[in-house]
């Protein structure tokens, strides 16, 4: 499906900028895009050393394992096939609890992780294994308390008050994690009948 | 409360590297060499995705610079305003589970446009401060570990944004009307 989106987004944007008759377009946006996508990487490579670095600590003084403790009951129910000392679920739960808490930069590095480890429980390597596709379900849709980066912005545009969105994204984002926690629930048990 | 929050998200990293080292000392652990090791890792994990990265961003460039977005953007508009849904928040709906940066951009354009206390700027706002870039999450994070086969995953995660897009509409909508 992957390969059909990403075909059908190249190929709309090279025929509606011929019929434009502005080729260039997507000579120029496709070599700024592959530049883009390196520097963002290689920036990734400071921001990801510190948070592993600080993990590593946390994890070796006790606290990922206090953590998943207190949310063991979650964490059971959720992702029946992850033992739960495994060090897939510490990544999760900083990844999640980074989300929730609206530290954008700190929740790829945890999530990058927790799928290194999850592939390591995974039998079928190329293939997502239903912890992986629950965690990305909860990745894709968390529910955020913060929302810092709006807020910002909100702030430096003159609002009367910045923070009035923090509600609302509460509703928000809790409708689309419930929904997204039913349908990987619903399509986990479909796709074990075989598909 | 916007006082405390922006407090908060000041205090939040300063306060995770003061507790955590701390802690961990009292307990007997070696951080300085602890750190290190953990963070041996972060390089790796970061070039593997490159390639994930370039073809994702370059299709997602593609596709809205030549101008496909604002061409669907345009032909769902009955649908749009069939939920009373404003059509100026359409290219950041649709903009959403593709690219992050792309859809911060829109969100500030419009929130800057039509000020942050319009119902525009509250529902932008709302919507940018909701959902997480679903192709982005996929392709980055499959990508990092080798997985082809994704699934039911990406079905899971436009439902969720969409979901999510309904819902920010509803209550902003509800809240502020």
């Amino acid at each position: 499906m992957i390969n059909i989106i990403w075909l059908l987004m190249i190929i709309s944007g090279i025929i509606l900028a011929s019929l434009q008759g502005k080729p260039e377009i997507i000579t120029q946006t496709a070599f700024q895009a592959a530049q883009a996508a390196v520097k963002y990487s290689l920036e990734l490579v400071g921001v990801m050393s510190f948070w592993l670095g600080m993990m590593k600590i946390a994890e070796e003084a006790g606290l990922v394992r206090k953590l998943a403790t207190i949310l063991r009951p979650f964490t059971r129910m959720l992702f029946p096939s992850v033992p739960d000392w495994h060090p897939a679920m510490g990544a999760m739960l900083m990844n999640l609890s980074a989300n929730i808490l609206g530290l954008g930069n700190a929740a790829t590095p945890f999530g990058l992780k927790a799928m290194q480890e999850l592939q390591s429980l995974n039998r079928e390597k190329e293939q997502a294994s239903e912890a992986m596709c629950t965690f990305l379900a909860l990745n894709t849709a968390c529910i955020t308390f913060m929302p810092t980066m709006i807020i910002g912005i909100r702030l430096s545009a003159g609002s009367a008050n910045p923070t009035e969105v923090v509600g609302t994204t509460l509703f928000a984002t809790a409708a689309g994690m419930s929904v997204a926690v039913m349908a990987d629930n619903i399509l986990r048990r479909i796709f074990r009948q075989g598909v | 409360m916007s006082q405390i929050i922006h407090e908060l998200s000041r205090w939040a990293v300063p306060a995770f590297m003061f507790f955590i080292p701390v802690y961990a000392v009292l307990r007997g652990v070696k951080v300085y060499e602890c750190f290190v090791k953990g963070a041996e890792e972060g390089f790796g994990i970061a070039v593997r995705i490159i390639p994930y990265l370039v073809a994702m961003m370059m299709a997602v460039g593609i596709f809205r610079q030549a101008g496909v977005m604002d061409l669907i953007a345009g032909s769902c508009g009955p649908f749009f305003e069939f939920f009373h849904i404003p059509p100026e928040v359409i290219p950041l709906a649709i903009m959403r589970p593709f690219s992050g940066g792309g859809a911060l951009g829109i969100a500030a354009e419009l929130i800057n446009a039509y000020g942050p206390d319009s119902v525009i700027g509250r529902l932008a706002s709302t919507m940018q401060g909701s959902t997480d870039t679903t192709f982005f999450v996929l392709t980055v994070y499959f990508g990092s570990v080798g997985i082809k086969k994704y699934r039911y995953s990406l079905a899971v995660g436009l439902l969720a944004d969409l979901t999510t897009f309904m819902a920010s509409v509803y209550i902003v909508n509800k809240v502020f009307l």
